[in-house]
């Protein structure tokens, strides 16, 4: 690794480090969601940089449409007049700072206690080629189950979460057609 | 055979892009005034052009406990990322940054669109713009899906993330001929993430222009000049995906990339004008129970030609 990709390693650590403090001290729910996904997209151009641009640039994807997402609901959810107030992210401040601080010093020794293996041969020149068969082929099977449960959870969630089911759209009989729906029209009616 | 120019392409790529959406925004003012029966002339044409000068000139308006700094951020990050996804775009046989990940880093690029809009929507703490950026947020789901299937169904075909790459294996025939459905959810993807014509709700008139509502000065000018921005891009990104990049004959392959560009282009912007705005909620369903089905079937035939090569 040359001297530019150590300088962009640690300056992206330390931006990531940076608005990750930023998380716990900003008092807007919209700050305090953006500060998390420019960490993260630290995070994503640390792995890149260290020679997994696939996991890197898809780290980046996946966490701006998440934390998009989840500003959406952490305002909604708020116990303040929906988030639109300043607010405070820090609760039980002793219990979760004995909690964090064990947890932080833990994994730092764990870093300079674990005996790493040295590299042996040299990397390939197209990580994402093995990361593919890394999951799709010896990980096949856990991938597919974690598909179905994923896909499972989601179709769960939203027939849990939706108010109206088969029966308020199609009658007790279920033989209503068209479907009673609050708006009318859509695909196939 | 695409290939990573050199430091000036820098300065070169965006310089194509904006010049690419002067065209766009000209073309869509000629047919803005056929609509309306005024002449078309070169006046007209350059008419939208004359709100640049006038916006920089505007007086920013000011609103009452605004999020100053995630208003900017919003508003910066929707031409900046329209900018960055045209660093993996060739032009000819040249781009910028021959990514071996290109269409996700496009991919990801768009998507910070996504964040800018609801941030822009956001910042200024006024209804009817906040309302905008969440009905943006709401649909994006639904356009980035169905899109993220027509990529991923060019790359299936090529065997590769790498843009060249995808140019390179359409040698034989263009993706577009044997890729019809993802070429067409790609372009409606694109084209939704513009938030222009029909799919433009976040600035709809009945929430007195949405996200755009309360922007004035240069902070209207970046977001509009970024609709534009992407709509370039987008239409420059098909052009390898699906149009065989700059192959073609007699014609050297920068001007081939800059004529199918202009033509994707063109369509775009014609068929944008023509279709009258798509409520969010017949979109999202038609996205859901027509277009994702079919992407994923779509994304099935590469997947079976590829495993059977």
């Amino acid at each position: 690794m040359d001297t530019l990709e150590s300088a962009l390693l640690a300056a992206l650590g330390v931006v990531a480090l940076v608005t990750a403090v930023l998380v716990f001290t900003c008092d807007s729910m919209a700050r305090v969601t953006f500060a998390l996904l420019a960490s993260l997209c630290c995070v994503g151009g640390v792995v890149a940089v260290l020679g997994l641009p696939y996991l890197g640039v898809v780290t980046v994807l996946m966490m701006v449409m998440e934390m998009v997402v989840m500003a959406v609901f952490m305002i909604a959810y708020m116990m303040n007049p929906a988030g639109l107030m300043p607010m405070s992210m820090l609760h039980n401040k002793r219990g979760s700072l004995a909690v964090s601080g064990a947890v932080f010093a833990t994994l730092v020794a764990a870093v300079f206690l674990t005996p790493w293996p040295a590299q042996v041969g040299e990397p390939p020149p197209d990580t994402t080629f093995q990361v593919g068969k890394a999951l799709m082929g010896e990980q096949m099977l856990t991938m597919v189950v974690l598909g179905f449960v994923l896909l499972a959870t989601m179709v769960g969630a939203t027939v849990l979460a939706t108010r109206r089911g088969r029966y308020d759209r199609f009658g007790d009989d279920l033989d209503l057609r068209p479907a009673r729906d609050p708006v009318r029209g859509g695909v196939g009616r | 055979m695409v290939e990573a120019a050199g430091w000036w392409s820098l300065l070169v790529a965006p310089a194509l892009l904006l010049a690419g959406a002067v065209l766009a925004v000209a073309g869509d003012a000629l047919l803005a005034a056929r609509d309306a029966g005024r002449p078309r002339s070169a006046v007209a044409a350059a008419r939208p052009l004359l709100e640049v000068p006038r916006l920089l000139a505007a007086q920013p308006r000011r609103m009452p406990a605004p999020d100053r700094l995630l208003w900017r951020l919003g508003v910066v990050t929707v031409p900046v990322s329209a900018v960055l996804s045209v660093l993996v775009i060739p032009f000819g046989h040249r781009t910028v940054a021959d990514l071996s990940v290109g269409v996700v880093w496009f991919n990801a690029m768009e998507v910070f669109t996504w964040a800018g809009l609801w941030l822009a929507g956001w910042g200024p703490n006024a209804v009817f713009s906040l309302v905008g950026g969440y009905r943006f947020v709401a649909q994006g789901l639904a356009y980035e899906l169905p899109l993220m299937f027509a990529l991923i169904t060019a790359a299936t075909g090529a065997e590769s993330l790498r843009v060249g790459d995808i140019v390179a294996a359409q040698q034989g025939l263009w993706f577009a001929v044997w890729m019809p459905v993802a070429f067409v959810v790609y372009l409606a993807g694109v084209s939704a993430l513009c938030f222009l014509g029909p799919f433009g709700y976040p600035v709809g008139r009945d929430i007195a222009s949405g996200v755009l509502g309360e922007t004035t000065g240069a902070d209207r000018l970046l977001l509009r000049a970024g609709r534009w921005l992407w709509l370039v891009s987008g239409a420059a990104m098909a052009v390898p995906l699906f149009l065989g990049g700059g192959a073609g004959p007699w014609l050297p392959a920068w001007a081939w990339s800059s004529l199918k560009t202009l033509l994707v282009l063109a369509v775009l912007v014609w068929v944008l004008r023509r279709l009258p705005v798509l409520r969010a909620d017949r979109y999202v369903e038609f996205a859901w129970v027509v277009l994702i089905p079919l992407a994923i079937v779509q994304a099935l035939v590469p997947a079976l030609v590829v495993l059977n090569r």
